[in-house]
């Protein structure tokens, strides 16, 4: 599903140079739950948005079903990330003045979908995440575990084979946390490829298989 | 969702942070409205002014001086009065009226008073050759505003712009037969004329058609009759002594005496240089100080949108990588902050429109001393310029915002 060979990342910093990723390299196939973890600032997030499609690495390739991503145009980059992949993000990433339901059909207004359709298929997901009672409230008017379940929401709107979750639990309570990987699993039992990136080696052990990223390194468990 | 809709709910959801730039924009536009309606209204009122300041352009007798012209004492000074027709066929541009005349000292009840022969405008109409001369009536562009066909209807009394008339104007009537005459008002005071009067003039007797406004001019002191009966009556063929010309200002810097000179070698052409002056000097400093004006106020306006759109930018950066992280394209986040920038230019047009008209007709009487009416062909002006103003001044916030790297924002957690 998604390979990345020798991924190096350096950032240019006023203090110098930062080496995010060192020659990382990894597979992932269809079908399977793999979690990264690591300390803070071990590279993990640069490594899953390099995956996304969003972090040109310095050195290195992803490769995508057999395609180089960061060999493709912008318009086909972001189409890949619009129709292929799903972020999770630990900070929800809702759009603050926009609906539950509207923030569900972001990704299918990207899509050119018609609005009609959006709402319809926006209710659908929103009711599968057991929110189809909050359909019209705000962010703000949400519980924490309501915020990240119409973010899981608008990430599962375009039906992705592939979801990157960035420390999905990390906002949570244990309980939501639990409920939140619980989520994560069923995809991945649909036939959803998921690689989440957390710190909690609790959480972590619940995918199918574990990396250890370290400085900027893989490290095998 | 659209990308209009998605638009308007930010807009509505952060209206306090937008109400700054949407004032500076539309105060602009307000300004600028207020302005230009006044301004317009006023321009016509000073044109109509100048015009009252009566001909700039003078066409004499060579060796008659302007002094002659002044004091109606032409001695033996005549030309042809087919000088008329050579102007009128001509082709030169910016005569805007053109008026012969001919006068004699004439004695009535033992007092030395002016008779001058005019040319009707019906007379122009008559000749083939002049079938063109409605077009001297014509303005030109951007000269005056008395509307042409209305020029001569001082008669009965319904002149432009009051009792204060033109002498120029008053002259160019529509009609007047060979047995009628105009009176000056000095001279309609000092005999007792009124309409109907009757007047002899060498032998003859002549009616009073009408009792011209005064114009605190010579032309106060005049009889006015039928140019081709004053030339019957003094015998001296087909002569005039002075031809008062309108030039439009602009032309006369641009070769209209230069081309009169040419065209009449045997007459002298004279520029009344200080109307002509004030003419060209009045519009050239209105013209000027709208500009200056109008590019200071939608500076302002520029930046305080600018300043705002680079805010926002700031403030929605995390939605903006959100956005790109679900696969939104460059040109989508564009779109999103150029129509964004679009509506705020709408409605700061349609409001400073608005608000200008008003401000302007409130304002006009007192600031510019006319009356003042709103202009509708400046509304869709006002919006094009505050649209074009509010989207020039987001194409720098717009495409920073496209440019935003989503790793860097959505790694700041």
């Amino acid at each position: 599903m998604i390979r990345a060979e020798n991924l190096t990342k350096r950032y240019r910093r006023r203090e110098g140079e930062v080496l995010a990723l060192d020659d990382v390299s990894l597979e992932v196939v269809k079908g399977e739950f793999v979690s990264v973890v690591g300390p803070s600032g071990c590279g993990k997030s640069t490594l899953l948005l390099t995956l996304g499609c969003l972090i040109r690495p310095s050195e290195g390739a992803v490769w995508l079903d057999e395609r180089s991503v960061y060999d493709l145009a912008h318009e086909e980059a972001a189409a890949l990330r619009l129709k292929t992949i799903g972020f999770v993000f630990q900070t929800f990433n809702l759009v603050p003045y926009l609906t539950a339901l509207e923030n569900v059909q972001l990704p299918l207004y990207l899509s050119g979908v018609s609005p009609t359709e959006q709402r319809e298929r926006a209710n659908q997901v929103l009711d599968k995440v057991g929110l189809g009672d909050r359909l019209h409230h705000k962010p703000a008017e949400l519980s924490v575990g309501q915020q990240q379940r119409v973010a899981l929401a608008r990430t599962l709107a375009n039906n992705p084979r592939l979801i990157l979750a960035d420390e999905p639990t990390g906002n949570l309570d244990p309980a939501l946390a639990d409920e939140m990987v619980g989520e994560l699993e069923e995809l991945n039992r649909q036939g959803v490829t998921v690689v989440m990136v957390t710190h909690d080696p609790r959480i972590a052990a619940r995918a199918q298989r574990q990396l250890r990223l370290s400085e900027g390194r893989m490290v095998q468990t | 969702m659209t990308t209009f809709r998605l638009v308007l709910k930010e807009l509505r959801e952060r209206k306090s942070q937008l109400i700054t730039s949407f004032l500076a924009i539309a105060l602009g536009i307000t300004v600028i409205v207020a302005v230009r309606t006044m301004s317009h209204f006023s321009e016509k009122a000073v044109a109509q002014e100048l015009d009252n300041l009566g001909a700039n352009v003078l066409i004499l007798p060579k060796g008659a001086t302007v002094s002659n012209y002044y004091t109606a004492d032409f001695g033996e000074y005549v030309m042809p009065e087919s000088y008329v027709d050579d102007v009128t066929t001509s082709r030169l541009k910016g005569v805007d009226n053109l008026s012969p005349k001919l006068t004699e000292a004439i004695s009535l009840s033992g007092q030395r008073i002016y008779l001058t022969g005019i040319l009707p405008k019906n007379e122009f109409k008559s000749k083939p050759a002049w079938q063109t001369a409605d077009g001297i009536f014509a303005r030109p562009e951007g000269c005056g505003t008395v509307v042409p066909g209305s020029l001569a209807k001082v008669l009965g009394g319904s002149a432009q712009g009051g009792s204060s008339t033109s002498a120029t104007r008053q002259t160019v009537v529509q009609e007047l037969g060979g047995a009628e005459v105009l009176a000056g008002s000095d001279i309609a005071g000092r005999f007792g004329l009124k309409v109907g009067s009757t007047l002899p003039i060498k032998g003859e007797t002549f009616t009073v058609k009408s009792v011209l406004p005064s114009t605190g001019t010579v032309d106060d002191t005049r009889v006015f009759a039928h140019l081709h009966t004053v030339q019957r009556l003094f015998r001296r063929g087909r002569v005039v002594n002075a031809i008062e010309m309108i030039g439009c200002c602009k032309e006369i810097s641009k070769g209209l005496i230069d081309g009169l000179n040419r065209l009449l070698p045997e007459a002298k052409v004279v520029t009344i240089k200080q109307i002509a002056q004030t003419q060209l000097a009045t519009n050239t400093m209105m013209e000027r100080f709208s500009v200056i004006f109008l590019v200071i106020i939608l500076l302002v306006g520029a930046v305080s949108i600018a300043n705002y759109m680079f805010a926002n930018v700031y403030e929605r950066r995390r939605e903006i990588g959100t956005l790109l992280a679900l696969g939104a394209t460059r040109r989508t986040i564009s779109g999103i902050f150029l129509i964004k920038s679009m509506l705020l230019g709408v409605a700061g047009g349609v409001a400073g429109y608005a608000l200008g008209s008003v401000l302007a007709v409130a304002l006009g009487p007192r600031i510019a001393g006319v009356p003042v009416l709103p202009l509708p062909s400046l509304a869709g002006w006002a919006v094009l310029l505050a649209v074009v103003v509010a989207v020039l001044a987001s194409a720098l916030p717009v495409s920073k915002a496209a440019r935003l790297d989503p790793a860097e924002i959505l790694r700041e957690g």
